[in-house]
This record gives C-alpha cells, structure tokens and sequence, in this order.
C-alpha cells in the first residue's frame, strides 16, 4: 500500500509535500506521473469519499436534522472531517474580539483538505488580475502574467473537468475549445434573476464548477496532458473513465462517491498512486522544515499524531501546499542558523499580506416563484449560473468609491429541506401556524433567492499572520497569531454589493427582511476567513527584498524550498482561488521536474 | 393572576435569563466561532462522526425533556403542524423526538433554545390554567389556539407577551424543521429530488412559457 506508516517511510524521496488538497494534491500528481518519488505528508487523517460519503442520507437520518453545530460548522452531512473554524486542540489566537479585526481560520484536517467540501468555483484569474498595482497603483504585481498561466489553467480544466461558458466578457478569459465542459440547465430561479439583471445591464451567464455535467474526454486529454508519456497517460485515462458523470442529485459539499466533481481525494489522488511513486502518511502534523549544511532544505520534522513520536522525512526538495497560513507557520517555526526569523524569511515577509474574499449576502422572497408545481431542482449541487464582475469601464471612469470588483454568486430552487429551510417564516405569514401555516410552508419553499457578492482585497499591512510564542497547539508547535483589518475599499465595496442585490431583488419584484439592503460597510462584510479564500503570506514577486518566492514559487533564500498554496498569490482577484492555486501548483512542479532533470536540484 | 403577573413570575422564577436572551435577539444565534479554543472531546458528536449511520434522537446525547413537557410539545407542534389532506401532524413522523433531541444537546445554539423552551412550555401552562383550568396539553383546541393567537405573530406580541412570542415563533421554526425534512414533509412541500437522474432536463417549457422566461 502507498498508504505507509510514519515509521516506515523510505529514505530517499525526490520530493516531499506537505498537504493533500488542492495544492499538495496537484504538484503531487504532476511530479508522480512524470516519475518523482513523492512523500506526502496529511496532518488529518486518511478519508476514502468512495465509502464514507452521505449521498442519498436525508436530514431525519442525522442528528438535529442535519444543522450545524461547532463541530460540523457546515451542516452534519457536510465532507469536513475534524476542521471548521475551530479544531480540537490546535487553537490560534486574535489580537481583537471585535469582529473587523478578527480573521477566522478554517482547517479541515483530513486527507483532501479542504476539496472534499468546497464550492466546486472555479474562474480563472483575468490579465488584470496579474496586473492590480500597475492599474490603480494599489497592492502588488503578480511577477508572472495571465499568458504564464493560461496554458496551466487549460491543463487543470481538461484534468479535473470544469462546467461553464466561453462568454467573451472583459478580464473573464475564454476557455480553448475542449477544456470546459458544457454548463448545466439553468434553473427557474436562474432564468428569472437572469432576466431582471439585465435590465440594470448586469450580466449572468453560466458559473464555471469543478462538476462533471458529462464525462471527462478520456480518448483525447490524456495524451494532451502527458505527452509522450505512456504510462501516465494510461494511468489517467483508468481513471477518467472511472469518474461518473454527475448524477444530479446530493449537494457536492458532501464530498461525490461517484467522483463527478473534483477532490484532490477523487481526481489527484488516485492516478498519483497509481503511478507507485507516491507515499502519503497522514496523521502527520508537520512543524519545521528541516535545513542541511549547505544552506539546503533537507527535509521536514513531523508528529505522527498516532504515536506522538517526533518524525524526520528527508527528500531532495520540499514542497509547502499546508495552505496560506499553515505553510506561513511552518516557516515562521522553522529557525536555524542563519534564519532567525524563520526560514524563507530575509524579506520579513512571511506571513505578511494575508487576504480572504470580501462576502455579502442578501436573501429575498420572490412572489414570481411561489406556488411552482414540484419539480426536482437538485440540478448540479451547487451555483449554476453567476455574473462576473461588470463595471470595469465606470471603474476607468472614476465613478465607484472603490477599487476592484467582485462577482455574485447565486440561486434558489427546490432544494432538499434542511431544519432552518423554513425559518422564521412570519414577516410573510403574520404568524400562521395551523393548516394556514401548511399552506404557506408549501407557498413559500421555493421561493427565496440568494445573492452573494463575492469581491477583491487589497492586501495591506495590518492583516497578517506571525507566531504567538505563548500559547502552543496540543503537539507542542507554536500557534498562529492574527492581526487583520479591512480598508475602505473593501467596506464600500461591500454595501455596493448590497446596493446591487436590492436592484436586482427589485427588478425581481421581490421582498427583503428587513426591508432594506445594509448601508454600512462594517454590518455588510463577512469576517475576516468567513468566506475561506486565505491567500497571501508568502507572496512570490520579482524582488527578493520584498517577497518569499519567485515566480517559479521558489523561496528566494532556500532554492530546494517551494511553496505550491495560496501563500503565493500577489492579490486575491474575485475569482475563488482554487483554480488559480492547482493551475500554480502544475506550473511549479513542472519547474521542479526540470530543474531535477537539470541537477540543479 | 392577570398574564402581566404570570410573565412577572416565569421571570423571577428564572432569574431573568429571557430579558437577556432578548437582548441577544432570540433564539438566532448563527454558528459564529469561539474567539480561541475548542469544543471539547466527548461533547456532542464530535468533529468526524460517522455519516452513514441512521441516527436516533437520545442516541448521541441523552433526552432532557420531562413526560410532562413532551407532552405539553406535543400538543403545541401538532397545533403548529396538525394533520391535514396532504400529511400527519408533526407529532406523526418523530417532531416531539426531534425537539427533545434539540434542546437536550449540547451546543451553545441549543442550550439557548432550551432554556426558552422549557421556559415558555411552563408559561403556557400556567396561562393555560389561569384561564382554562387545565394545563395546556390538556386544554381544548380551541382554548390552545387561543393562547397561541395572542403570541403567534412576534411583530404584534406586546409586552409582557413578547418573550412568549419569541418562544412560540422559536417552536414553530423547529416544528417545522423537523417535519419537512422527513418523507411525509418533502412530500407534502413537493420536494421531489434526492434521486439520481441520466440528465438534468432543467424546468418544464410550459413553465417557462408561463412565466415568460427563456432558457
């Protein structure tokens, strides 16, 4: 089994990778298909969705119907295993109580981190998104440019199979032929909002998703993907023909048995080990990359959560994919001769410039979408359609008392009933209860809609992550410390996006409770870490003096050290990170393939 | 005992926990996460439960709830959600089990909701016997819904009915909760998914056509 316990890990890897989600599960995959002896190391523990996800289970099968709780923040059905804003035993500290200054941190300590719950987003980041600070003059400059990536985010389209549509629209790139596959029917909701929008000149139009609406092209992109590689390309297409087209049912936060959407746990994995050249060890908290005399990364330092016992992996190169804040920490607790303030870290800047997404939500009643006829809306599990980010022109002009855009995420429809589906139902009944409240539980379901507003930070120099060297998790490793705070940019950005949803719920003829959208910045904004986009913290650039790594997410000081998460990114553009960070992780295992194959590693 | 005197006894009977919960604003709280820190292992189910089991209420946590009050739960869900044409009561398919289960466990939402609960299920049976002479689970339907009339609509309860009708709209949420999320609720609401499909077709044309919308 490539599954190997702590105590039994060889001795000679090529590389070792920290983390098993979207990052470590993309460099892992490139460099394993390409023949490089990988040792991946899980801080949770292992997890098989094949037989462990709830498809089918209904709320009256789980506890409290299936509600949230601190332990199950997302719901009793939702993938995550021992994470959530709060993980037992491994705490993190905040310089505020007050919600404006807080970064909330969501860890989901299980093998596919983060994948197996996430949203399925995927947009790829547009030219400007390479480009802020040459633009507005605000935050920084990617080193590298959408020309850079565009080929990589092809690759990971084709790889891990992305619905959505070609729309032309500014700084929201098309896709070549072949890459995305085709966006599913829209749904009533969709079609309405979509029709309402447009007459304020907001654009909808399909949402890219990680969700497979047919199966994957595996007579043609495996040869795409691995040219000349036989093996691999063999390997892959197993393994797309294994992944089942969506079956349109079960909300993909659940995690997919049949693998129609993307989890590292599903899509990654599985040809890596396939290759016979990964071995992954979960339970496997690692806390300090380990340095050689030679002013190299020998390898990392571990606790193997089963035994306790501290553990040394060594490996030619090391790979940080923990995600933006963990790989931050594990830098900052890696100290040695030479690297006082952590390793990778001459710039001062790790852990500097953490960024989440602006969110702001906005529900509505529609009175168009009572009483439609039952018909399954199960539809892709997840957002159908979106509108990317529309007013770059009267941004040029100087017209929004912000800089950069967000996009809205949307929907509604007849979705399974969840325990609060009908919540607080009475500023539209006046309080019925009886068989009038049974007339009006079957009126009203159905009839809500949702818009979230999902926009850029800036990065700035008061949200960052560093050690709090007083308090420690349960394995002895020092903790993360936040500091975080928004600017006016981010605030006004956020009631802009409240103003937006009241036009369109008003085009919509629609009700809000409440009456009216929220007017001040700080009510609107989701916290700090609420929407789980973290990025930044070790932002490559093109100055070493001024950055963590190069545009190859090479650490400028250690040149066998990379990091492959979100840590990277210059700006957090609206587009949800995911794509951005496995289109990144390919690009950069590339890198390390090359220069092995050069010996200049 | 007019009802002003009974709310002024619930609430020194209490020690004026609901004053404060109504400060908070109810029975809302979202899952907002402790500033530091941990739930604690062998609290609640924990963080990875097993998924695929079919859960009872009482299994992960033990009921607190007293015959007297599930019966007093009883009466007011089914009251909230009775029989009717389309479905059973809400008594019918486990609600009473569903609400014990809820404010028995022990998350910081539902120790809220508990404390309201059992709070307002002692208030309705004194208002109850003050005006009926029975407890409420006893009472005649009608005189049940004259009670729940004077507290069903928050945005019209006045003091000193207030914190009833928090308590009543609180209900009512897990009432329902707890009935459309089972077979018979999904059935009556016209919930018809949850299977698996070849093709997603998308709304009905006609449908469209109705509601002039193009696909």
């Amino acid at each position: 089994m490539p599954f190997v316990n702590a105590a039994n890990i060889a001795k000679d890897y090529d590389v070792i990778v920290v983390g098993s989600g979207a990052a470590g599960g993309q460099t892992a995959y490139t460099l394993c298909m390409e023949g490089a002896k990988v040792l991946m190391l899980e801080a949770g523990r292992n997890y098989s969705p094949d037989t462990e996800t709830p498809m089918f289970q209904t709320p009256d099968m789980a506890p409290l119907r299936g509600a949230g709780t601190p332990q199950k923040p997302f719901g009793f059905y939702d993938a995550t295993i021992d994470g959530g804003w709060n993980v037992p035993g491994e705490p993190y500290t905040q310089t505020t109580d007050e919600p404006g200054g807080r970064f909330d941190w969501w860890r989901a300590r299980m093998l596919g981190g983060r994948t197996n719950h996430w949203g399925r987003l995927s947009f790829r980041n547009g030219p400007y998104d390479f480009k802020p600070h040459a633009r507005d003059g605000l935050g920084f400059d990617w080193p590298i440019g959408y020309e850079d990536v565009a080929p990589y985010y092809d690759k990971v389209e084709r790889l891990i199979g992305v619905y959505g549509s070609n729309e032309g629209l500014e700084n929201t790139p098309d896709s070549p032929a072949g890459c995305l596959l085709p966006p599913p029917a829209p749904l009533v909701s969709d079609l309405l909002i979509r029709q309402r929008a447009k007459t304020l000149g907001v654009p909808v139009v399909a949402a890219h998703r990680a969700v497979l609406t047919q199966q994957l092209d595996f007579k043609r992109s495996p040869a795409l993907l691995h040219p000349g590689n036989d093996k691999a390309q063999e390997i892959l297409a197993r393994h797309m023909r294994q992944r089942a087209a969506c079956l349109w049912a079960t909300p993909c936060g659940r995690g997919c048995s049949v693998r129609a959407n993307y989890q590292s746990t599903t899509v990654h994995l599985p040809p890596a080990l396939d290759t016979g050249n990964l071995d992954i060890v979960t339970d496997a908290m690692v806390s300090e990359v380990l340095m050689g005399k030679n002013g190299s990364a020998q390898g990392v330092r571990f606790i193997d959560k089963m035994s306790g016992a501290e553990r040394v992996a060594l490996g030619r190169v090391v790979v940080l994919a923990a995600s933006a804040c963990e790989t931050a920490r594990i830098l900052l607790n890696s100290k040695s001769a030479g690297f006082a303030q952590g390793l990778a870290n001459s710039s001062g800047k790790v852990g500097r410039y953490l960024m989440d997404t602006v969110g702001s939500t906005l529900q509505a009643q529609i009175p168009l979408l009572e009483n439609l006829p039952p018909m399954n809306e199960d539809a892709a599990g997840g957002d159908q359609m979106y509108s990317p980010w529309w007013l770059y022109r009267e941004q040029r002009e100087g017209k929004l008392d912000f800089a950069r855009g967000y996009h809205i995420e949307m929907g509604g429809g007849r979705h399974m009933p969840g325990a609060g589906t009908l919540d607080g139902l009475e500023w539209l009944t006046g309080g019925s209860y009886g068989k009038k409240f049974k007339e009006d539980a079957r009126r009203y379901y159905g009839s809500f809609v949702y818009l979230e507003g999902r926009g850029e930070m800036i990065p700035n120099d008061q949200s960052y992550c560093a050690i709090d060297s007083s308090v420690k998790d349960r394995w002895g490793i020092p903790v993360l410390r936040f500091h975080w705070q928004w600017s006016q940019h981010e605030l006004r950005q956020a009631v802009h996006m409240q103003k937006t949803f009241a036009d369109i719920v008003g085009a919509m003829g629609g009700r809000m409770k409440g009456g009216g959208p929220i007017t001040d910045g700080a009510q609107a904004i989701a916290p700090g870490g609420h929407i789980i986009h973290e990025v930044g913290g070790t932002l490559m650039g093109a100055d070493r003096a001024t950055s963590v790594t190069n545009a190859w997410c090479q650490t400028w000081d250690v040149k066998n050290l990379f990091v492959t998460d979100g840590g990277v990114f210059p700006s957090n553009a609206d587009k949800n990170p995911t794509l951005t960070i496995m289109a990144l992780a390919w690009r950069a295992a590339d890198r390390i393939l090359d220069l092995m194959r050069r010996k200049e590693l | 005992m007019d009802r002003r005197d009974t709310l002024k006894w619930i609430l020194a009977a209490s020690a004026g926990p609901l004053l404060q919960r109504q400060a908070l604003g109810g029975g809302q709280t979202a899952n907002a996460p402790a500033l530091r820190g941990s739930a604690g292992p062998g609290e609640g189910y924990g963080s990875d439960p097993d998924l695929l089991k079919r859960y009872k209420a009482g299994e992960v946590w033990p009921l607190v709830l007293t015959p007297a009050q599930r019966r007093t739960v009883t009466a007011l869900c089914d009251l909230i959600i009775p029989a009717d044409d389309h479905s059973p009561s809400a008594s019918a398919v486990g609600v009473v089990d569903f609400i014990d289960e809820w404010v028995s466990a022990p998350y910081p939402r539902q120790q809220h909701d508990r404390t309201l609960i059992e709070e307002g299920l002692a208030w309705l049976d004194i208002e109850s016997t003050r005006r009926f002479t029975t407890e409420f689970a006893a009472a005649k339907l009608a005189d049940q819904a004259a009670v729940c009339d004077d507290i069903c609509d928050p945005a019209k309860a006045k003091e000193p009915l207030a914190t009833a009708a928090t308590f009543f709209a609180r209900v009512r949420d897990l009432t329902a909760g707890g009935f459309y999320t089972t077979p018979a609720g999904f059935r009556d609401i016209g919930y018809v998914g949850n299977v698996p499909l070849l093709k997603f077709e998308g709304p009905p044309q006609d449908l469209l056509r109705k509601l002039n919308l193009s696909a």
